[in-house]
């Protein structure tokens, strides 16, 4: 067999090491687009900080991993796809054959259409070379706006704070994070960044950006002007779906079946550019989250290879540390029509809880402040534990979560 | 080192919460825990002062074995004058509690002054602050723990708290720390809620450190958890039946204190006895006991978990009552059972657990008890006083009401909360209180342990066991076997586990552990742990000298010789049955030569050539 | 043949001692806050659950790892953190729905249980028998694992 991949991010390559686990002989191709070896996202607010060298972002660490597992990496745009032929053209015009193909292409930080995006002290932070450009441009005494206060904000907030920048976060919605935590939490969040003298508007947006000398002159809305050094946009990503638009069937992502193969029986997609199932919902949605793009690569190369393997779905999950704040959600942590919720909240000391149930079972939650057992949540979640008298036992007291997990499990 | 060399003070008056560095120069001369915390205690207070003044302090102390691998390494105390005595307190409790005290970072917490308005202290590590307890005064032990759980959303918060008989003034009550571990005597509980402090709350994440010789310390506490495992009492003797081993022990002996003392053995001892409570139950076939529970560190586990029949009178219509919580230990169990002359099992549990809920020493209590119903059996006092309760002997009924009233603060309760002295002076028989120096009596009868007869009349807080275990000797042959009715040579064994005992109460580790450990094998274990040298002599010698300093204060406090006495009962009339039978405690014949091994003059008071020779404050 | 943890929790007192030698063997104090392995208490049950990472072999924490931090040991079957590697993401500690690796706030890494590298000393400090360290296979280790499999993403059969 012949597997080529698409993209080099965990679905990407996870699928690779699992399709040559599983077919030793395999000829298996891996194809990204950026000049690195695969990386994770995930780690880039760590070497921000300088925790790691660019090195530590790497998905694997084994001296010639990809050579070992002979697995071919190579570094080229794909230009098209020719689905009748099984080939694919690169960026460089040559032609690359396939029998099955993964189209792993993930998502790509998008701006707002706002005048002046495109200026050179714009940038976002979602790649190897974003970081780059930010350690180059983001330092002590540099005036810095954030744009967009959510999960990609939220990470590299501390890493720009350790930078020492004068750093002001700009947000649309009422809070932060307001597409992962509730409004409580959200709201606790904004209040412990402001505590550790970070500037954060929220409910307002960047109206225009446009040179003034040496910085940019950024115009708000409902908020005096600003000028800074240098803006970071993350207000979002959008798959990259470009290579499928036209022949396959795509919404927001690429549409799958829970085997997580396209429309095309040779052709399966997997991770951020996926529409995979969501466990709690059903419902097929991208969810750009990493342990979902791991779980999309395993099924989709398993799938692949003559395998069976159909997706239950993913239980919809992040874990955030803002600055020292550590937050945390689950499935359907806004809450279910005809559910109940169980909530603590001790703003003075950051800790929040919320736990949804639908019945006698959890189905979301979200956690501010804690660092003990919270995987629990994910289980009782995944498992549909019927929590019986537990519910009622969590209903007076949420922070029971682990107690009612291993009730269940030792019962 | 094992100390962390930091006390936090907490200024309840004017809210200043400060930290301040370990007294290393004390720590050597009196180790930790009890005798450390007494020595802060004597030089920061007037032994005048009134228990529940605002000028008396409370202090929680720790040893620097709590929170190690130490096996029963998991104690703390509460010192503080007591308002039951007017002696020194010193209160010891296992659980959790003192362990997350060092993990926090601290040996000491002394509580100063009084808190205007009601409050609980919350420790995280080196964060220490006073929240407004005003939503948690009125409310249980059990009550409090499950919402500063709540409140904090920390399920591994450990938390020491007061019930509802120390806010109403009840003299012995409590300090209660996971629910059911207690620095029961003396009203410790008392002062706490005199200073308007509802609880301590710990969490501790720092772990415990500052070993001197690290390997040597591990060395040390696995080869002496091997000899506790091995021996008959703490191997298997309390793992199975707890203290509670005891009951059918001291009942043979004819020293098993009955209906207040009148009588030395106890018709219904089996129904309560350790073994009673492996007994399957009728009702439902389950045990009284469902499994022993170890404190902190402890590997030896002693700790009952019992259940109440739910068919019980007094829990049928209680489902809050229907669940596990700790059990009956001996003395309590004693207390409750053969001095009020009540043989029920369930209905002691349930009191037990009424006395963990709402913080009193169930010891205490139940003794107060058993004088209320001799008043009642004499007609002294009519159901006009209790409420209509037939205070009788044997009474289930009437213990079970009176200790709902009791926990509570409410009604009769009120006057047993006044402990025995306070009760029979004030219905003019006290002689019918069987205390010392106001503190009730454990349960071993000193007509037949003559050696505990010294124990209680000398005991620095007051009627206690736990001051100088001589029935370990007298009784059970440990160390060495003596004769329970000779008072020869008892001067001289009573003041060896004196000094022994408040080493080891200094130390962090449980008395229990010297069922089979002696100073030989837990020298060792501190001297690996602890700057200095700890030998077993050393540990004598601070021992000596926590006794010395706790007797200056007492006598400074006010008391004297006369004091050291016991009740006429116990003097005059005789043991009527058992091996005992005709004999009274001898106390004339042991306490001359116990003050003059002492040092002190035949008025009781330390010579100033013992003062010197302990080195004491003057 | 590869030996796994047995826990009875029948036999357990919730004396800690685990804890401590846990968190002794692994941060070189007396931190049950940080041990791998926890007591738990059901206290109106009357009962001590003492509870750990059975090594799963879904290994949800280390397929979720961005960093390659979370390793196989092959002679142990333990799946073990490596510090240098870990960035502290704690993408981990939502992923394993067992609830048993945690961040370490004094550190910035997350710990779990390595098995000690094949001598774990929680049941060697283990007074009662609670903890065990046997044959695999007679652990009741597959019951386990079959009660892990029961999560929904894993129901379907491998091919």
């Amino acid at each position: 067999m012949n597997y080529v991949i698409i993209g080099t991010g965990p679905a990407g390559v996870v699928a690779a090491e699992t399709l040559r686990q599983r077919e030793s002989t395999a000829a298996i191709t891996l194809i990204g687009d950026e000049p690195e070896p695969p990386y994770s996202r995930m780690a880039i607010p760590y070497h921000l900080i300088g925790d790691i060298a660019e090195e530590g972002t790497h998905l694997r660490k084994a001296p010639a991993h990809f050579e070992r597992e002979r697995i071919q990496c190579i570094q080229q745009h794909v230009s098209n796809i020719q689905v009748d032929n099984h080939q694919l053209t690169l960026a460089d015009g040559s032609q690359l054959g396939f029998d099955k193909l993964l189209l792993a292409t993930g998502s790509r930080a998008v701006r707002p259409p706002i005048p002046g995006m495109d200026l050179p002290g714009v940038t976002n932070c979602w790649t190897l070379a974003d970081a780059r450009r930010i350690i180059a441009k983001a330092n002590a005494g540099d005036d810095v706006i954030l744009m967009g206060a959510g999960f990609i904000g939220c990470i590299i907030l501390e890493a720009l704070a350790k930078r020492g920048v004068n750093l002001t976060v700009v947000e649309m919605e009422n809070r932060m994070v307001p597409r992962m935590m509730d409004e409580q939490s959200g709201g606790l969040l904004k209040r412990w960044c402001e505590q550790q003298g970070v500037r954060v508007l929220t409910s307002t947006k960047v109206k225009a950006v446009s040179v003034a000398g040496e910085k940019l002159y950024v115009e708000l809305e409902t908020q005096p002007a600003m000028q800074v050094d240098l803006l970071i946009c993350a207000t979002g990503v959008k798959p990259n779906i470009e290579l499928a638009k036209g022949w396959l069937q795509t919404r927001h992502g690429i549409l799958v079946n829970r085997r997580l193969q396209t429309n095309h029986p040779d052709i399966f997609a997997a991770g951020d550019v996926a529409e995979g199932r969501d466990f709690s919902t059903g419902d097929y949605s991208v969810q750009a989250i990493q342990p979902t793009a791991v779980e999309h690569g395993f099924i989709a190369a398993t799938n692949m290879s003559g395998g069976h393997y159909l997706h239950q779905g993913s239980v919809n999950m992040n874990v955030l540390d803002t600055m020292g704040l550590i937050s945390a959600s689950f499935g359907l942590w806004q809450g279910v029509e005809n559910g109940e919720s169980a909530t603590l909240n001790d703003p003075e000391h950051y800790r929040y809880i919320n736990l949804q149930f639908k019945g006698e079972r959890l189905v979301g939650a979200n956690t501010l402040g804690m660092t003990q057992h919270i995987g629990a949540l994910r289980g009782l979640i995944q498992n549909r534990t019927r929590l019986g008298k537990w519910k009622d036992y969590l209903m007076d007291n949420p922070s029971r979560f682990m107690e009612a997990y291993l009730q269940q499990r030792v019962a | 080192m094992a100390w962390t060399k930091k006390i936090l003070r907490v200024n309840l008056t004017d809210g200043v919460i400060s930290a301040e560095p370990l007294n290393m120069e004390w720590a050597q001369q009196y180790l930790g825990q009890r005798g450390l915390a007494t020595r802060y205690f004597v030089e920061e207070v007037d032994a005048q002062v009134g228990a529940l003044s605002p000028d008396n302090k409370f202090i929680m102390a720790t040893g620097p074995l709590t929170g190690t691998m130490a096996s029963t390494g998991g104690r703390y105390s509460c010192i503080t004058k007591s308002p039951l005595t007017g002696t020194i307190a010193c209160s010891n409790s296992g659980g959790f509690f003192g362990a997350e005290m060092k993990n926090a970072g601290w040996d000491m917490i002394i509580l100063e002054g009084k808190s205007p308005t009601p409050v609980y202290l919350y420790v995280e590590n080196d964060q220490a602050r006073l929240i407004p307890a005003e939503d948690l005064w009125g409310k249980s032990v059990w009550a409090t723990d499950e919402e500063i759980h709540k409140k904090h959303q920390d399920p591994q918060i450990r938390i020491a708290c007061v019930g509802r008989a120390a806010e109403s003034g009840n003299l012995f009550a409590a300090v209660v720390n996971d629910l059911h571990r207690a620095a029961g005597r003396s009203g410790v509980g008392t002062v706490l809620a005199s200073k308007n402090v509802k609880a301590v709350a710990l969490r501790g994440t720092r772990g415990v450190g500052n070993i001197k010789d690290m390997k040597r310390f591990m060395d040390a506490t696995f080869e002496h958890k091997k000899v506790l495992a091995a021996n008959a009492v703490t191997g298997a003797g309390l793992p199975t039946y707890g203290t509670q081993v005891l009951m059918n022990v001291i009942n043979e002996l004819g020293a098993l204190p009955t209906r207040n003392m009148r009588e030395v053995r106890f018709e219904g001892a089996h129904s309560v006895s350790g073994e009673a409570m492996h007994e399957p139950r009728a009702s439902d076939g389950k045990k009284n006991l469902t499994r022993n529970g170890g404190c902190f560190g402890c590997t030896i586990a002693c700790g009952r978990i019992s259940s109440v029949d739910r068919t019980h009178f007094s829990v049928k219509d209680k489902p809050q009552y229907w669940g596990n919580s700790g059990g009956l230990e001996y003395e309590a169990a004693w207390a409750l059972g053969p001095d009020t002359g009540v043989d029920d099992l369930d209905a002691l549990t349930y009191v037990n657990f009424l006395c963990n809920e709402d913080g009193i020493d169930p010891i205490s209590f139940g003794a107060t008890v058993a004088a209320a119903m001799e008043l009642f059996e004499d007609g002294v006092i009519t159901t006009e006083q209790t409420g209509g309760i037939e205070l009788k002997f044997g009474s289930a009924e009437a213990l079970v009401k009176i200790a709902e009233l009791t926990a509570r603060g409410e009604g009769f309760g009120k006057e047993i909360g006044l402990g025995s002295k306070r009760l029979c002076e004030k219905y003019g028989r006290p002689e019918l209180s069987m205390t010392v120096k106001g503190q009730e009596f454990p349960a071993y009868d000193p007509r037949g342990i003559q050696g505990m007869g010294l124990t209680y009349a000398t005991s620095n807080r007051g009627a206690c066991h736990l001051r100088s275990y001589t029935v370990s000797s007298e009784v059970l042959g440990i160390p060495v076997k003596t004769d329970p009715l000779a008072t020869d040579g008892k001067p001289e064994l009573v003041i060896a586990f004196q000094d022994a005992t408040a080493a080891v109460d200094s130390s962090g580790l449980c008395i229990f552990s010297t069922f089979a450990w002696s100073l030989d094998n837990i020298a060792p274990q501190i001297d690996a742990a602890c700057e200095g040298d700890w030998s077993v002599e050393k540990c004598a010698e601070v021992g000596a000298r926590i006794w010395q300093l706790e007797r200056d204060f007492n006598m400074r406090a006010g008391l004297t010789a006369a004091d050291d006495t016991l009740p006429k009962r116990l003097l005059k009339d005789a043991a009527n049955v058992g091996p005992a039978e005709g004999k009274v405690c001898d106390l004339g014949a042991m306490l001359p030569k116990y003050y003059e091994l002492r040092g002190w003059t035949t008025e009781g008071q330390l010579t100033p050539e013992t003062r010197q020779r302990y080195g004491l404050p003057s | 043949m590869q030996k796994s943890l047995h826990i009875d929790p029948e036999k357990c007192t919730g004396c800690l001692q685990c804890e401590m030698a846990c968190s002794y063997e692994n941060e070189g104090v007396f931190n049950p806050s940080k041990s791998r392995i926890k007591v738990f208490t059901f206290h109106d049950e009357g009962r001590f659950v003492p509870y750990t990472c059975t090594q799963c072999d879904e290994a949800w924490c280390m397929q979720a790892c961005p960093v390659d931090a979370i390793v196989l040991n092959f002679v142990t079957g333990a799946k073990y953190i490596l510090n240098d590697r870990c960035v502290g993401c704690k993408v981990c500690t939502i992923a394993c729905p067992f609830g048993t690796v945690n961040y370490n706030t004094s550190t910035g890494k997350v710990i779990k249980c390595d098995l000690c590298g094949g001598d774990p000393k929680c049941a060697e400090a283990c007074p009662t028998g609670a903890i065990t360290y046997i044959d695999a296979n007679a652990t009741g280790l597959e019951r386990m694992r079959m009660w892990a499999a029961k999560t929904d993403t894993q129901a379907s059969t491998h091919a």
